[in-house]
């Protein structure tokens, strides 16, 4: 009897490691669309600078830039081995950056300003974004049309520093946070279709979608645009620029680093020209490298993210000097519910620099950096996106 | 021979236990959950579309689709593909590999933490002057909030690199597993092996047995009842360190991740949030399961366990 009980404990230990190795290789193989390993198809054995890149969040379209540069052998050919890390929460891409755990991150320009003023040192060497993404949405009925209706209203955020265009916008209102009440919002819009939050914040190319993604119970149909009061940030004062490539300002003086800076630059431009020309497998990329989204909003957040970057007149990447003295006025405004201040002092002039995206810019002569005659896709949104 | 002695001989044998008895647990088990689907159809039913709200505060939730899904929907949900994808897997499927991928990293922190939490333990009750210099340490460590601890882990994880092994992500999410599974350990291990009563440790003395000797025939058949308890404890920690430690750390194959990327997807697939917390909760029921093993093992110590 001995024997057999532990025979039985031997068993459901050996099952419990085969189960844990059969993970462990899953892991390697089917998370390998989200690290570098896409790269090893090319070249093969060449001397491939290695290249950790932290994204602000999971694998998404929103993201389908630096994915299809994988996938499309992109780096590669300029001689770099990336590996995309992303970020669950808790991880701070701009705090991965300045400590050294990753060599280049993608974060919006409001957060990594309030780090810099922290003492982070770190260059926007590409802002990938020209235009602002979030938007304010309310009900059609509830009377929510501009910012300075947001007076005693119910108004959603997800904090974490995403707050900031709401109260850069409502300051050039003239409204303070003690205005307004606050609401922090989760992952989803439940608070705001049941009613808890009067408009609640969504980026256009996810929570947006999430919203026309729902069955409207009064109809039995999704819900329409029609249904809703949209306030775009981008038309507003507050409007900021959001995801932008960082790096290490004093890693910069080193020539191999700021090679591999203009290296990264041209093989994130091609992927953006890839995902704006070829947006559909753009969002099969990021599907296979690991985003948990149905290919409806997968294809919907890869069609919007197009437009927050195509049309680029001064060329991708580059810095508008506007939209910048914009985002500093604004988080300079900026006042949160609680009080505080995201930026006391402008940046410093190291905060951003267009000299690696115009050189990577120049040396590519093949590709269409500006995307004048850029035209989205019509994307029709499935229930739950699926 | 009474009725009476029959019956305690019997409680003394589990493994005598019928088949009947067997099944009637099963059964039970299956009711059980019956039952709380049954209140759950019930109070969407009955309760009011608003949920109740008293002095402000939501204490009973809504009852609206969006917030309570029928629980036949949840279960069809489960069976449906999990995207419309071509070629994706069913929901279960997708849950069942994400759960099973934390199970696994979970067992990694458990071991982990419950050798690191005997190995404290054991030293605590040896050397005294150990049990004064570590105990208020141990008991410090678990005051650290995670969210604070995990990013940090990682960071310290994504630098090392040993002669080209380099440390995988899932390893980052096992060590802050087991930080929180050794705890219970070895607290528990350290209350059994003192445990014993004066009389018996003094039999030993007068025998003089030497300490590893009292150790091995006295300490540690005591601290039996003591450890099992500390073990589920772990168990239970260790789980729960994995989840939140995959949310904060961005690990992409596990259920934490799913749980945060389909609560993402709520709002037009209320049914499909629901799976990944019915992964979870399988997860901790295997995990307790798996630990329960331990406890048939050495039933022979058991006699009763402290708490």
């Amino acid at each position: 009897m001995t024997i057999s009980r532990r025979a039985f404990g031997l068993g459901a230990g050996g099952m419990t490691l085969a189960a844990f190795l059969a993970a462990c290789s899953d892991t390697g193989g089917g998370g390998g669309g989200s690290t570098g390993g896409g790269g090893s198809g090319n070249g093969g054995g060449g001397d491939l600078t290695p290249v950790k890149l932290q994204l602000q969040w999971l694998p998404q379209a929103q993201f389908a830039g630096y994915f299809a540069a994988v996938d499309q052998g992109f780096f590669a050919d300029e001689g770099l081995e990336v590996e995309i890390v992303p970020s669950g929460g808790d991880i701070v891409p701009q705090d991965a950056l300045a400590s050294g755990n990753v060599d280049f991150c993608i974060a919006w320009v409001p957060k990594v300003l309030g780090s810099i003023e922290q003492g982070a040192n770190l260059t926007n060497v590409a802002q990938i974004f020209q235009r602002s993404g979030t938007l304010q949405v309310a009900f059609a009925d509830a009377g929510i049309t501009s910012v300075a209706d947001f007076e005693g209203k119910r108004i959603g955020s997800w904090g974490f520093g995403n707050e900031w265009e709401i109260f850069a916008a409502m300051a050039a209102e003239g409204l303070d946070s003690t205005t307004v009440q606050i609401v922090t919002q989760d992952f989803n819009m439940n608070a705001f279709l049941q009613g808890d939050i009067d408009a609640a914040q969504a980026m256009t190319y996810n929570e947006w979608a999430q919203v026309l993604e729902t069955v409207n119970p009064d109809t039995g149909e999704l819900y329409q645009p029609e249904d809703f009061a949209v306030i775009a940030y981008q038309d507003t004062p507050g409007g900021m620029l959001q995801d932008a490539i960082w790096a290490d300002t004093a890693r910069l003086e080193e020539e191999d680093y700021a090679a591999t800076t203009v290296a990264l630059l041209k093989a994130v431009i091609r992927g953006w020209a890839y995902a704006r020309d070829e947006v559909e497998s753009a969002a099969e990329i990021t599907l296979a490298a690991g985003s948990t989204w149905g290919p409806s909003h997968e294809l919907w957040m890869a069609n919007e993210t197009n437009k927050l970057i195509w049309p680029a007149p001064n060329g991708v990447g580059v810095v508008d000097a506007a939209a910048w003295e914009q985002t500093v006025a604004g988080a300079l405004a900026a006042v949160n519910e609680q009080g505080q201040h995201l930026i006391t002092s402008e940046p410093p002039d190291t905060a951003y620099s267009n000299t690696y995206i115009e050189q990577a810019i120049g040396e590519l002569s093949d590709v269409d950096t500006t995307g004048e005659s850029y035209q989205p896709i019509a994307v029709t949104l499935a229930e739950g996106g699926n | 021979m009474t009725a009476d002695a029959a019956q305690v001989l019997r409680a003394r044998r589990p493994r005598a236990r019928s088949r009947a008895a067997r099944v009637r647990v099963a059964l039970l088990g299956v009711l059980g959950v019956l039952a709380v689907a049954a209140a759950w159809e019930l109070y969407k039913a009955l309760g009011p579309d608003d949920g109740v709200v008293v002095a402000g505060t939501r204490v009973l939730p809504r009852t609206t689709d969006l917030a309570m899904p029928h629980t036949w929907e949840m279960v069809a949900r489960l069976l449906e593909p999990t995207t419309s994808q071509a070629g994706a897997a069913p929901l279960w499927l997708t849950v069942a590999q994400a759960a099973l991928v934390s199970l696994a990293i979970a067992g990694v922190g458990w071991v982990v933490g419950t050798l690191v939490g005997v190995g404290l333990g054991l030293l605590m009750q040896v050397w005294r002057v150990a049990e004064h210099g570590l105990l208020p340490w141990i008991v410090l460590s678990q005051t650290v909030p995670l969210i604070a601890f995990a990013p940090v882990v990682r960071s310290w994880g994504a630098r090392i690199e040993i002669a080209g092994w380099q440390w995988p992500p899932w390893l980052s999410v096992a060590v802050i597993a087991s930080y929180l599974a050794f705890f219970p350990v070895a607290i528990g291990t350290l209350k059994g092996l003192q445990s014993p009563q004066h009389t018996h440790l003094e039999l030993m003395h007068s025998y003089g047995a030497s300490r590893w000797q009292t150790l091995r025939s006295v300490r540690l058949p005591a601290a039996v009842p003591y450890l099992l308890p500390a073990l589920r404890l772990g168990a239970a920690s260790a789980v729960i360190g994995t989840v939140v430690a995959e949310v904060s750390t961005g690990y992409l194959d596990g259920i934490g991740r799913q749980l945060v990327a389909f609560a993402g997807q709520a709002s037009g697939d209320p049914a499909k949030a629901w799976a990944p917390i019915f992964g979870a909760i399988a997860l901790g029921l295997v995990a307790a399961g798996l630990v329960g093993l331990a406890g048939v093992a050495l039933r022979t110590y058991r006699r009763g366990e402290a708490s």
